[in-house]
């Protein structure tokens, strides 16, 4: 799931600046999962603004705010209020798409977008994958280098691992210590004998567009 | 030619040294220790912002090394520059008859002193080589144009850490290297000859065929040693050497002579890189001296050593 953190209230606070009324979106997917714009978080930010003078007009929570249709039906209640500004607690994604439902109306965010990543427990999430969109998860024992590598090293390690931990964050292992075990587990050691042709990144400027209805 | 490719190739024991660029733009330092070098070493490699510390760009000390007749490394990393920029770097070094340079992954920034800079590493060691071999070969550039006049041809190098746990991972990134057009590999630093024979063994057991050069690095003094051995990676200096430095810290305090761990740090590089010489252990040795090039002559001297 996309990852997501509060930002700091003061931030979100400068943000609304001089609004009088504020309406607030949430999400039912990643960002309540996230704990930063689920039900209970819009209560909390509702309560911050008023005490801080300011009218919450409206609440909505889109199942997801990255389904631009679905968002669209939970935005006639948001705009029929009439909100000085719309804050959206959802991921980067979420708050342009409620932004395109919203013309006259601005909206901001109160989350930063962090990573695509995994619920490895309860409250914790960790960084599993940087959309480098040439997935080479299979020749890693499906462990990503371009993440799990603070250097997004394709190649093998570099010489800074130190009793195993990464030279940037010694609290995280090398990855290419893990996908070398992972690869000897499961007795796939021969992968990392295999050339990696260099793709460059001339196919990955972005913004993209993803259609099967063929050409944008 | 590369003066160093002329040296390995034809069999002789090669040594290099290593110098740092200013922090800054007076580069006075650097060309008094590269007078002392001249003639004493094959080539000197000139860092690329080593530890991820800035400092004047590498290319600019292999210009002016070059226009003091020492011949000059071109380290490059894929930490600053993406290809466009390594390869133009490359460009602007053979036009200046810079033609060995050594490809590095490079420190990431956050472990260096400018910690706000964006990591580039479009290319990673292997990948710098690939790229200036596929020029070499093809004569085009990274984006498959033409090259002016054709491309140039580099001495290539890469670096190596033979004390790494798991090895094999090591000596596969090596033998990427080599397969990318590493011609010479120069390692970290070497305090314990075993460990550096196991790691020649597994090379050689690997099929890998280079020239290898061994990293000697002259300790200064006791802390300096445990200070690496707890932040450098792939360095441990054994206790045994850590304790005779301390030793001669003491015997200077004693009879108030200065610099004496120094002096013994260059008698334990002296003699280091004669036995590596004596028991043909490898091609050549790889002086990095930090900060300390000026000594690398009579270190070489102690060790019955010229080019």
């Amino acid at each position: 799931m996309i990852i997501t953190q509060k930002k700091p209230v003061e931030e979100v606070m400068a943000l609304v600046g001089d609004a009088k009324t504020v309406a607030i979106v949430g999400c039912n997917s990643c960002a309540t999962a996230c704990q930063t714009g689920g039900e209970a978080q819009i209560k909390e930010l509702s309560a911050i603004l008023e005490q801080a003078g300011k009218k919450v007009v409206a609440t909505t929570i889109a199942d997801y705010c990255c389904m631009n249709l679905g968002v669209k039906a939970k935005m006639k209640a948001i705009n029929a209020a009439t909100p000085d500004c719309i804050i959206c607690m959802s991921c980067g994604d979420g708050v342009q798409c409620v932004a395109k439902n919203a013309p006259t109306t601005p909206v901001y965010p109160s989350n930063n977008t962090m990573y695509l990543g995994e619920a490895v427990r309860f409250g914790v999430w960790e960084e599993a994958c940087r959309f480098c969109g040439d997935c080479v998860l299979g020749q890693t024992g499906a462990i990503c280098p371009i993440t799990q590598c603070a250097k997004s090293l394709v190649n093998g390690p570099c010489g800074g691992q130190k009793n195993g931990k990464c030279e940037v964050n010694p609290e995280n292992p090398c990855a290419w210590i893990k996908i070398y075990e992972r690869l000897q587990a499961t007795n796939q050691l021969d992968k990392l004998m295999q050339k990696r042709e260099d793709k460059g990144h001339g196919d990955f400027a972005y913004p993209r567009t993803i259609s099967l209805r063929g050409k944008k | 030619m590369s003066i160093l490719k002329e040296a390995l190739e034809a069999g002789k024991f090669g040594i290099t040294a290593e110098m740092a660029p200013p922090k800054g733009y007076d580069f006075t330092e650097q060309m008094e220790a590269a007078e002392l070098l001249r003639g004493k070493v094959h080539a000197v490699n000139v860092t690329d912002m080593q530890s991820a510390c800035l400092k004047a760009t590498g290319l600019g000390l292999c210009i002016k090394l070059k226009q003091a007749g020492v011949e000059p490394i071109l380290q490059m990393t894929g930490r600053d520059r993406n290809r466009m920029a390594l390869m133009g770097d490359a460009l602007a070094a053979a036009g200046f008859g810079i033609d060995t340079m050594l490809a590095l992954t490079g420190d990431h920034p956050v472990v260096g002193d400018c910690r706000d800079a964006k990591p580039v590493y479009d290319l990673d060691s292997v990948g710098i080589l690939n790229m200036l071999t596929k020029m070499e070969e093809t004569g085009l550039d990274c984006g498959g144009n033409e090259i002016a006049g054709g491309a140039p041809k580099f001495y290539k190098g890469a670096a190596v850490t033979p004390l790494y746990d798991p090895l094999f991972l090591q000596i596969n990134k090596l033998r990427q290297k080599v397969e990318a057009g590493a011609m010479y590999i120069q390692t970290q630093g070497i305090f314990d000859l075993d460990v550096f024979k196991r790691f020649l063994e597994m090379v050689d057991k690997a099929g890998i065929k280079t020239h290898i050069m061994a990293g000697i690095i002259p300790l200064k003094g006791a802390g300096g040693a445990k200070y690496m051995n707890e932040n450098v990676p792939g360095i441990a200096v054994p206790q045994d050497m850590i304790d005779k430095l301390a030793a001669a810290a003491a015997e200077g305090k004693e009879k108030g002579i200065k610099g004496l761990p120094a002096q013994l740090g260059m008698e334990m590089a002296s003699e280091m890189i004669a036995k590596i010489k004596d028991e043909k252990l490898c091609d050549g040795v790889h002086i990095m001296a930090i900060g300390a090039e000026k000594n690398v002559p009579t270190i070489l001297e102690k060790a019955g050593l010229s080019i």
